[in-house]
C-alpha cells in the first residue's frame, strides 16, 4: 500500500465544557481550547501504524475549515504524518462539501485507504466517512475496532448494536475509527519542533470547484431539557420503597 | 403533503423495534403514515411485521440474496433509487442506520439530519449536538428529500393493529462486489433482553471493578427481568464487551428505570439514558455527577446494596 489519507476535524475540546452563546448563534468558541476530534487522532494513530510496520509508505493529513485548522495539522505532523493538506474554509462545512472536498483530495493523490473518526465530538453528525465513500464509489467499513490489512484488501472489525461484525473490503477503502481501535500516542517535544518543517499546502474550496452544500440550515441553538432535581434515600429498604413508590416492582 | 419511506432494520428473520420508532416519528410528519422498505434475502416474515405495524401504508420488499448481510455500499444504490417520489427517508440513528443513511443521502446529492429527536414541522427538526449539551433546531430546503436517522429514544414504538399491504418490488440498481460480509460475533447479552428496547436496565461502571465483579449486575438483572448495559469506563477496562456501552458513543436508550451501579456519570454517559422514565444512581462517592442526573441516589457499597436490593426485589 503506498498512501494513507487522514481526515482530520478541528473541535472543542474533548475536556471542555461547552456554553452557549449569550445570543444562542451556536457555542462559545473565542479562548477555548480547541483540539483533533479524538476519534480522528485514534484514524491518524491507526494509520502510522500501518506505516510503521511496513505496510504503507506515506500518511497525510487533511482538514477542512479556518486557517486555525493549521494548529490540529500540525499536531497531525508532530504525531508522525508525512505532510498535511488544509481546505480553506470560513464558513460553516456541511459532511456533504466535506466528503466533496476530501473526494477532491482522493481523485488528486489516489490513496489506497482514508483513514477519519466515525464521528466528530461536536456536531455528532457521523457521516463525512460513509458520505465520500458513496461518491467514490468504493467500500466503506464504519466503526471500526479493528484493522488488518492484506494486500489489496482489508478485514475489519466493526463494533455493531448486535456484537462486533467483521467485513472484508477491497482496497481503495474508507474505514472510519471507533473508540476501541487504538490508543494515540502522545506528542513529544522534539516532534513538535520536527512537524513545523513538514509541508502543509492550503488550497481553497472555491479552487477545488466544490460547491458547499446549503440544503440543511441551522435556525436556533438551545439548553437541553434539564431534568428534575432528584432525591436521595438512605438505604436499600427506602431505595426500594421509593421504586414501589412510582410504580416498579408492584 | 409528506410521502415517508422508512428503511426496515432487521436481524435473525426479524423486525428490529426501532423500526417501530421510525414508524412513529413518521406519523408526526405526516399523519397518513408511511411506507416502509425491507431489503433482504427472505424478507418475508419480516415484510409481514411490519405491515402490522399502525401507520404503515405500504410494505415493499425487495428480496436479493446481495442482501443477506446489510452492508452499506449494497444496499444504498437500492435504497436511492427507490427513494424517487418520495419527500422523507428515514432509517433509525442505530448502527444500522448510522452506517447506511449517510451513503444513501450522499448518492441523493443531500445533507442528513442525523439523531432526529423531535419534530416541529414537516421540514423542521430537533437534534442533539455536542453529546447532547445543546439542541439544535434545522430545516431542510425545499424541494429537495430529507433523509434523516431517527433517534429512536425519542420516539415510542408504534404499535401492531395495521394491516398494510406487500408488494414485492424488483430492483435494477446496479450492486458492488467489493464488500463482503464475514462473520457477526454476538454481544454479551446472551438470553437477557435487548439493551436497546429492555423496559428495565441494570448498569455498571469502573466501580464494579472487574468482570468477575459483573456477575452481581448479572444475577440481579436476571432477577428482575432487565438487560445489563456499562459504562465506556467498564467496556475499556475489559470488563465486557463493546455492544453493552451506554452512551454518546454507544447505545442511546429509553428504558423506564435505569439503575446506575458504580458509575461516575461522565456527561458522555448521561446523553445515553437522558430519555430514561426514572434514573437511580448507586455510588459509594457522594460527589460522583451521577447524583445530579439521578431521580433517586443512594451512596453506599454497591457489594452490599446489590445482594439487598435482589433479596428485597426478588
Amino acid at each position: 500500500m503506498q498512501k494513507i489519507m487522514v481526515c482530520l476535524k478541528r473541535v472543542v475540546d474533548y475536556n471542555v465544557r461547552i456554553r452557549l452563546r449569550p445570543d444562542h448563534s451556536g457555542v462559545v468558541s473565542d479562548g477555548v481550547k480547541m483540539s483533533i476530534n479524538p476519534f480522528d487522532e485514534i484514524a491518524l494513530e491507526e494509520a502510522l501504524r500501518l506505516r510503521e510496520r511496513g505496510l504503507a509508505s506515506e500518511v497525510f493529513v487533511v482538514s477542512i475549515g479556518p486557517s486555525d485548522c493549521q494548529q490540529q495539522l500540525r499536531t497531525g505532523l508532530a504525531m508522525g504524518a508525512d505532510r498535511a493538506v488544509l481546505v480553506e474554509e470560513d464558513g460553516e462545512v456541511a459532511p456533504l462539501t466535506a466528503a466533496r472536498a476530501f473526494l477532491k483530495l482522493v481523485e488528486r493523490e489516489q490513496p489506497d485507504l482514508v483513514l477519519l473518526g466515525k464521528q466528530a465530538i461536536d456536531d455528532d453528525c457521523n457521516q463525512t466517512g460513509q458520505m465520500l465513500a458513496a461518491l467514490w464509489d468504493r467500500p466503506q467499513a464504519t466503526f471500526a475496532s479493528k484493522l488488518e490489512v492484506n494486500g489489496g484488501s482489508a478485514t475489519v472489525t466493526r463494533e455493531v448494536d448486535a456484537g462486533l461484525e467483521v467485513i472484508e473490503v477491497e482496497l481503495p477503502a474508507v474505514v472510519t475509527a471507533d473508540l476501541r481501535l487504538n490508543e494515540p500516542r502522545y506528542v513529544k517535544l522534539p516532534e513538535i519542533m520536527k512537524a513545523k518543517k513538514k509541508p502543509l499546502e492550503t488550497l481553497t474550496l472555491g479552487g477545488l470547484g466544490v460547491e458547499a452544500d446549503t440544503s440543511l440550515r441551522t435556525l436556533a441553538w438551545n439548553e437541553p431539557q434539564e431534568r428534575q432535581k432528584g432525591v436521595m434515600v438512605s438505604d436499600v429498604p427506602a431505595l426500594v420503597a421509593a421504586l414501589h413508590d412510582k410504580g416498579f416492582f408492584n | 403533503m409528506s410521502k415517508i419511506l422508512i428503511i426496515a432494520e432487521h436481524g435473525d428473520g426479524r423486525l428490529n423495534q426501532s423500526t417501530a420508532r421510525c414508524v412513529s416519528c413518521a406519523l408526526q410528519i405526516d399523519g397518513a403514515g408511511a411506507d416502509v422498505l425491507v431489503l433482504g434475502d427472505d424478507c418475508a416474515t419480516v415484510a409481514a411485521e411490519a405491515a402490522s405495524l399502525q401507520g404503515v401504508a405500504r410494505v415493499l420488499s425487495v428480496q436479493r440474496p446481495e442482501n443477506a448481510a446489510p452492508l452499506a455500499a449494497v444496499l444504498a444504490p437500492q435504497v436511492a433509487a427507490l427513494a424517487a417520489g418520495y419527500s422523507h427517508v428515514l432509517g433509525p440513528s442505530t448502527t444500522f442506520g448510522k452506517d447506511l443513511m449517510p451513503r444513501v443521502a450522499a448518492l441523493l446529492g443531500v445533507a442528513q439530519v442525523s439523531d432526529l429527536m423531535a419534530v416541529e414541522g414537516p421540514r423542521r427538526f430537533r437534534r442533539p449536538v455536542y453529546a447532547g449539551n445543546a439542541i439544535v433546531t434545522v430545516e431542510v430546503a425545499e424541494g429537495r428529500p430529507v433523509v434523516a436517522t431517527v433517534r429512536t429514544a425519542s420516539f415510542k414504538p408504534s404499535t401492531a393493529g395495521g394491516a398494510a399491504s406487500i408488494e414485492s418490488v424488483g430492483s435494477a440498481a446496479a450492486l458492488p462486489g467489493h464488500s463482503r460480509f464475514v462473520e457477526l460475533r454476538r454481544g454479551g447479552g446472551g438470553a437477557r433482553p435487548d439493551l436497546q428496547t429492555a423496559r428495565v436496565v441494570v448498569s455498571g461502571g469502573r466501580g464494579v471493578g472487574s468482570e468477575a465483579n459483573f456477575t452481581l449486575l448479572y444475577q440481579l438483572a436476571d432477577k428482575i427481568g432487565a438487560a445489563v448495559g456499562a459504562s465506556r469506563a467498564a467496556v475499556d477496562a475489559g470488563y465486557v464487551p463493546n455492544d453493552m456501552q451506554v452512551g454518546q458513543t454507544g447505545k442511546i436508550i429509553a428504558p423506564e428505570l435505569y439503575l446506575a451501579f458504580g458509575i461516575s456519570g461522565a456527561i458522555q454517559h448521561l446523553t445515553g439514558i437522558k430519555d430514561a422514565g426514572l434514573i437511580v444512581a448507586i455510588n459509594k462517592d457522594p460527589e460522583a455527577s451521577i447524583f445530579q442526573a439521578a431521580d433517586i441516589g443512594l451512596v453506599g457499597d454497591l457489594f452490599e446494596i446489590i445482594p439487598a436490593l435482589e433479596r428485597a426485589l426478588g
